[in-house]
């Protein structure tokens, strides 16, 4: 360590299930420059080329492709837009919680995507499709927006009780606002089977308004008042 | 070493957006389809994608496919194939209604239609004033378009192999064609021969040869390693797009949108100095125009400096938070949190960063790998296709224009799809395949699991990718290169002996690294060698040495071999069906 540098902690959560009969928590350490900021996602990286054995999941390092979703000092983010100068000492990294662990820092995600599938995450309409585009006004579009932004991360399924407790009956927070994305977009003819899809105790109605979602979205998107959306709408659909 | 086999009409190696679409196509047509990626579909480089996808529907103002193409055969500096060029502009809209009907939520003009922005080297009736033809989602294009594709193949059932690693072509057991691809589960380590009667390569970039890129960190050109060790050749290698706005030490995008919505570039001294060096189209000029302007700017001492890092600035800031908030949401975000610049009140530092590999495969306008076997006969190769970054099929020829690399992928994904199924009716046969072809497929496996002694992936990579960035950058000369190219061949050599130290089989990362390395120095090899025959000055390469075009000797494509790193020439198509070729003119704007 010079003047120009600085070490920093990180403990790591480690398990490999070919040879580890339980999970640890190993300590590395990272020369860093004082005078730059880094992204957690460099840092591991780079501490990959001391130990290549560290697994996660890594792809466009910029925030969009959601791949490297993990628990930061007890809270879900995106480790390539999380800086090191925004976290304390040692920096605690584990898997997402409420996923069973394939390895290190990689999750196995299955049950979050047969969430995701299970609302239909695709635009329906009936009626053939016109020789162009199908006319959507700006207001309209407007009202997909905060929805159709979902990078498929997971940090917010992860972080939710509700998803803890019934990840198989209960869609969750990222599920959910795909399921409204679609409900609420002007070119989709299914919103009451949509709707009818979701009126059973569990899929929405687990949802008990913790808004963990919301608080560590790296998109910045608000599950929670989508869910509220869906909800008020199944109420005004039951009456 | 028997493994398992899984048996296919076709497997689609990479779900980008030209894997995806291209699987989509063949899902509805009821074939046994693989869709084989090694990450989940909707974390393909595709998503990164922001400005948008460039066709003549006409939306902004009257608009005609030809004006399209002439800009796009114009901008690949005349080595684009004129018949696929306009076969693209063509089918473009088309293919973008699809789309929209799939449910990409694309922006919107006043009147309920999909918007449309101005971007680089477009223009009206041939020339004329700037047109604006790249429609929109906002500037998340990709990730809209990429999730659309995902959706769409969730409802056609699309059998998705996710976080599978594809490793080598295996050879028919007659020597005729390829009878699969040997592939890795990556979460399991199993190895498994995919044998199938059509496969087709949608495995995008490989801008992780340079040490600054847009590019995300899985872009390794897998497809291009693969073909180059199954013997197929590699087109117009040389030509890599530096995009102008790379976020300065970071490398991120900043898409072309925000020069096409009003942003313009600046030098320390506030000058916007496009004006100097294309004086009619100014900052929406060709990407290789404003990136060497850059270059020459930052040169002349006219850059900024920031933590050591050279640039110039990217000013938005007369456009309004309003219209950032509403068109430019991503790079609003991007800027903050990799330049800590908020740009409704400040510029953006820029730099000309890796972006695009305008060379791949070659193939023909259905997606067809072409070849040219060794009495100079150029042949389509049966059963393979290539489509998207990874392939050449050229739309692109020396520089790509924004918004064509998306517009690229669903039109020759849906292209290769169709012509897969097509072929399938016809006659396409299941190769018979031999015990010791699919061994062979699995030599890089086991190279890796018995070199003991030698140096790390981490390192040579980091050698490699400092040797592209220095000598085949921006600018190149024939000294530099001429280097350039020792060391890529002594790399080459040193990474035969590299070792692995995990050789555990559960989400072995540093195996998949290690494989990934080996396709990375492929292309590098194949970039160098071709960037120092080709003796002039066109599009994206750009040499001190040799400052013009010169079009008698190079109005052609090359051709890269990886066996004796042997190169060749082969002829520019200039004959579009519908109306006559654009002939080479002097490139302005």
């Amino acid at each position: 360590m010079t003047e120009e540098t600085q070490k920093i902690h990180f403990k790591i959560y480690r398990y490999n299930p070919e040879t580890d009969k339980a999970p640890v928590m190993k300590d590395y350490y990272l020369e860093v420059p004082k005078a730059t900021d880094m992204m957690l996602l460099s840092a591991l990286i780079q501490l990959k080329a001391q130990d290549e054995t560290i697994a996660f999941r890594r792809s466009c390092r910029e925030g969009v492709c959601g791949s490297d979703g993990m628990n930061i000092n007890g809270r879900n983010g995106l480790a390539c837009i999380t800086t090191l100068s925004s976290l304390k000492q040692p920096i605690v990294i584990r898997p997402l919680p409420g996923f069973p662990v394939v390895r290190d820092l990689v999750v196995d995600m299955e049950q979050f995507y047969r969430q995701y599938e299970k609302i239909k995450p695709y635009l329906q309409n009936d009626e053939p499709a016109p020789a162009k585009e199908r006319l959507q006004s700006p207001k309209d579009r407007k009202k997909l927006d905060g929805l159709y932004e979902c990078i498929l991360c997971a940090c917010c399924s992860s972080s939710c009780p509700s998803f803890w407790w019934n990840p198989d009956k209960f869609i969750g927070p990222a599920g959910l606002l795909q399921a409204y994305r679609f409900i609420v977009d002007s070119r989709d003819n299914q919103t009451t089977e949509r709707l009818k899809d979701l009126e059973d105790p569990f899929s929405v109605f687990r949802c008990r308004g913790i808004m963990n979602c919301v608080d560590v979205c790296p998109k910045g998107l608000n599950p929670t008042k989508a869910i509220g959306k869906i909800r008020s709408q199944l109420l005004k659909e039951g009456t | 070493m028997a493994i398992p086999t899984f048996t296919f009409d076709a497997v689609i190696i990479g779900a980008g957006g030209a894997g995806m679409r291209a699987a989509l196509a063949l899902a509805k047509s009821g074939y046994n389809t693989a869709l084989v990626s090694k990450v989940f579909p909707t974390r393909s480089h595709t998503v990164s994608a922001q400005g948008g996808i460039t066709c003549a529907i006409g939306n902004a103002h009257e608009d005609d496919w030809r004006w399209h193409m002439y800009d796009t055969v114009k901008g690949s500096d005349f080595i684009g194939d004129q018949d696929c060029i306009e076969y693209m502009c063509k089918t473009g809209p088309e293919c973008v209604y699809e789309l929209e009907h799939m449910g990409l939520p694309f922006s919107r003009t006043d009147d309920g239609k999909i918007y449309q922005r101005p971007f680089g080297g477009q223009s009206r009736n041939f020339g004329g004033e700037q047109a604006a033809r790249t429609c929109a989602a906002a500037d998340r294009t990709g990730h809209a378009l990429l999730h659309t594709l995902y959706q769409q193949n969730l409802q056609a059932n699309t059998h998705v192999f996710s976080e599978w690693y594809a490793i080598d072509l295996v050879k028919a057991s007659h020597g005729k064609g390829f009878a699969g691809v040997t592939v890795m589960n990556i979460e399991t380590g199993e190895v498994a021969f995919m044998h199938a009667r059509a496969i087709v390569f949608a495995t995008g970039g490989a801008g992780r040869i340079f040490q600054s890129t847009t590019n995300a960190l899985i872009n390794t050109g897998d497809g291009i390693g693969i073909a180059l060790r199954a013997g197929l050749p590699v087109q117009d290698m040389e030509m890599w797009q530096f995009h102008p706005t790379g976020i300065a030490g970071a490398g991120t995008l900043v898409t072309e949108g925000c020069r096409g919505e009003g942003g313009y570039l600046i030098n320390k001294d506030g000058e916007r100095f496009m004006e100097r060096y294309a004086p009619h189209a100014k900052d929406l000029a060709s990407r290789d125009v404003v990136s060497r302007a850059m270059a020459l700017e930052i040169r002349a001492g006219n850059g900024f400096e920031t933590k050591g890092v050279q640039h110039v600035k990217l000013n938005l800031v007369h456009l309004g938070a309003d219209l950032i908030k509403s068109r430019l949401p991503g790079i609003r975000e991007l800027s903050m949190t990799f330049a800590g610049v908020d740009p409704i009140i400040e510029p953006i530092p820029v730099v000309p960063t890796c972006h695009y590999m305008m060379g791949g495969i070659p193939t023909n306008v259905h997606g067809e790998v072409l070849t040219v076997d060794a009495d100079g006969t150029e042949r389509s190769v049966e059963g393979l296709y290539a489509a998207g970054e990874c392939a050449c099929v050229s739309v692109h020829g020396a520089n790509r224009l924004g918004g064509n690399s998306l517009l690229d992928l669903v039109v020759f994904g849906r292209a290769a799809g169709l012509h897969v199924e097509d072929q399938l009716q016809e006659h396409l046969p299941l190769h018979p395949v031999s015990d010791d072809d699919i061994e062979a497929a699995t030599g890089r496996l086991r190279r890796w699991q018995d070199n003991k002694d030698g140096e790390s992936v981490s390192d040579i990579k980091a050698e490699m990718q400092k040797v592209m960035q220095e000598d085949f950058g921006v600018f190149r000369t024939a000294e530099y290169m001429a280097s350039g190219v020792e060391k890529i061949k002594g790399l080459r050599e040193r990474l035969q002996h590299a070792v692995l130290t995990d050789h555990s089989k559960v989400f072995n990362t540093a195996r998949i690294e290690a494989l990934e390395l080996d396709n990375l120095m492929e292309v590098a090899a194949a970039t160098a060698f071709a960037a120092d025959f080709r003796t002039e000055s066109r599009g994206a390469h750009s040499r001190e040495d040799f400052p013009k075009r010169d079009d008698e000797n190079w109005l052609v494509h090359s051709l890269y071999f990886a066996e004796g790193d042997r190169l060749s020439t082969r002829g520019v198509n200039m004959k579009p069906k519908t109306m006559d070729p654009f002939e080479p003119v002097e490139r302005v704007y």
